[in-house]
């Protein structure tokens, strides 16, 4: 298979051509656990600035994809790169290896979970400066100042002293989000952030990653189960089963007009609930 | 034998003195067990290859020989390979690193019991290894196993008698000493039985409470 095959650069939206073309690409990557093959020799890009939905049945290498990315997991083999930085580069039959280049690559990436991942034992604003402190090197009045502003943007300027298990988990989650952006990622990454909250929850969740993707050039990408959000806010949407992407294009086509039976038969189940 | 005050009362300010020893012994292998159990439990969790091994068998080994054998063979035979040192410095510093085995595998199962979640967001906010443990893990593992420790404290409190048999002069050894002399075991044994009560049982009740007040709202 020839690389970037999967690639339809036709169906994205117009880039600022001065931005690099890919802020994340993936070059036949694999991923097996045992005999299950979680991504099957997958290329796969992401534009800077672009955001992206992967949709797809569970269990069918969406979250392993932006596991990758933040070097949660390690690829068996391929080459994936951010921001122009090698994150992995898997020789078939080698032994990944986190090297100095993984640590600075993984430095534009953060990443949304499924289940918060608060530290429970911080309060809502030192989960928030922990990083920008310790890592960033930022001045602590400063980092301050940015998590306040944050916690704001999130609707939560309210809660600074509180800690995890006393906020719901619709604000838990927008704490979780302030905090990865406190970090200044070039690429957020969402593992289905509303999947683990009560309905009622998850639209101030949603509202909060519609704010970002209407109000910032970050590149964004997401698994996601809310397909009408995903069409919302997405520029492409791709459609991923079976460790192979099986297709993908803007949101309109993908849901209006699927060319592929498997994506067709996904999205009457998944809309049909 | 029958119970003679007078006598009982005369030996109580040796057998305190022996008490304050045995406190003593107790605080200062604590504080050993304490440290390098953490630092034993962290290593083996790190699966540092061969290091995390040796100190895997260090607290297998420990665990499998008795108190009694390390002491003495700390005290009889290692000072013929020049090791030599006091029965007090050399019965704390058996008795720490006897419940460092111990209290190691305690700290392994707080962090255990820390959720991947925690060291997952670690990684995405680029925290160091180091950070990520002193910030992120341990506070939250050492908060689940403190009524633990608490109780190898007290356990070691009772098991520091044991270092009598290595000359360390602590409670028991007074009491001993007292009896042999006076050829009256009955009041020395009872009252230094009564005193190791007296302090470990309302330390029991203070680790009760502690684990009440660190239990919920995790």
């Amino acid at each position: 298979m020839p690389p970037h095959a999967d690639s339809s650069p036709t169906q994205v939206p117009a880039r600022d051509p001065d931005r690099p073309r890919d802020m994340i690409s993936f070059d036949g990557v694999s991923k097996s656990w045992g005999e299950n093959k979680v991504l099957r020799s997958l290329n796969f890009e992401v534009g800077a600035g672009e955001k992206v939905s992967i949709i797809g049945p569970s269990g069918s290498g969406k979250t392993t994809i932006l596991r990758i990315l933040m070097t949660l997991e390690t690829p068996d083999q391929g080459l994936v790169t951010v921001n122009g930085g090698t994150l992995w580069d898997v020789k078939s039959g080698t032994k990944p290896k986190e090297t100095k280049q993984t640590i600075a690559a993984r430095r534009n990436v953060g990443m949304v979970f499924q289940q918060f991942n608060l530290f429970p034992h911080m309060t809502t604003l030192q989960n928030v400066i922990e990083a920008p402190v310790h890592v960033l090197k930022m001045d602590k009045e400063e980092a301050t100042a940015r998590a306040v502003d944050l916690l704001e943007m999130v609707g939560l300027s309210k809660h600074l002293s509180h800690k995890p298990p006393q906020l719901s988990g619709g604000q838990q989650q927008r704490v979780a989000i302030a905090r990865a952006l406190a970090m200044r990622p070039k690429v957020m990454l969402f593992d289905e952030p509303t999947s683990a909250l009560d309905p009622e929850l998850i639209g101030e969740v949603l509202g909060v990653i519609r704010e970002l993707a209407h109000s910032t050039d970050m590149t964004m990408l997401m698994v996601t189960h809310e397909m009408r959000f995903a069409e919302e806010i997405s520029d492409r949407v791709v459609m991923f089963d079976s460790g192979v992407v099986v297709e993908q294009g803007a949101p309109s086509e993908i849901f209006k007009n699927p060319t592929h039976e498997r994506t067709r038969k996904f999205l009457r189940a998944v809309l049909e609930r | 034998m029958t119970w003679d005050n007078s006598y009982a009362l005369s030996i109580l300010p040796d057998l305190f003195s022996g008490l304050w020893v045995t406190i003593q012994v107790t605080l200062a292998g604590i504080l050993i067990a304490l440290v390098v159990g953490l630092v034993v439990a962290v290593i083996r969790y790190s699966r540092i290859p061969l290091v995390s091994n040796i100190f895997g068998f260090y607290v297998q080994f420990i665990r499998g020989t008795p108190l009694l054998v390390q002491a003495y063979i700390a005290f009889f035979v290692l000072p013929s390979y020049g090791l030599s040192f006091s029965a007090l410095a050399t019965g704390i510093v058996v008795i720490g690193l006897n419940y460092s085995a111990y209290t190691a595998e305690v700290y392994r199962s707080g962090i255990a019991d820390v959720d991947t979640g925690q060291w997952e967001a670690a990684t995405a906010l680029s925290l160091p290894l180091g950070r990520t443990w002193t910030r992120i893990v341990l506070p939250q593992a050492l908060r689940s196993v403190v009524p633990l420790l608490g109780n190898y404290l007290i356990q070691m409190f009772k098991d520091s008698a044991v270092l009598f048999a290595i000359t360390v002069y602590e409670l028991m050894g007074h009491a001993l000493a007292l009896g042999s002399s006076s050829y009256r075991y009955l009041e020395p044994l009872t009252i230094a039985g009564l005193l190791f009560f007296l302090v470990s049982y309302p330390s029991s009740h203070l680790v009760r409470i502690l684990e009440r007040r660190l239990a919920p709202s995790r």
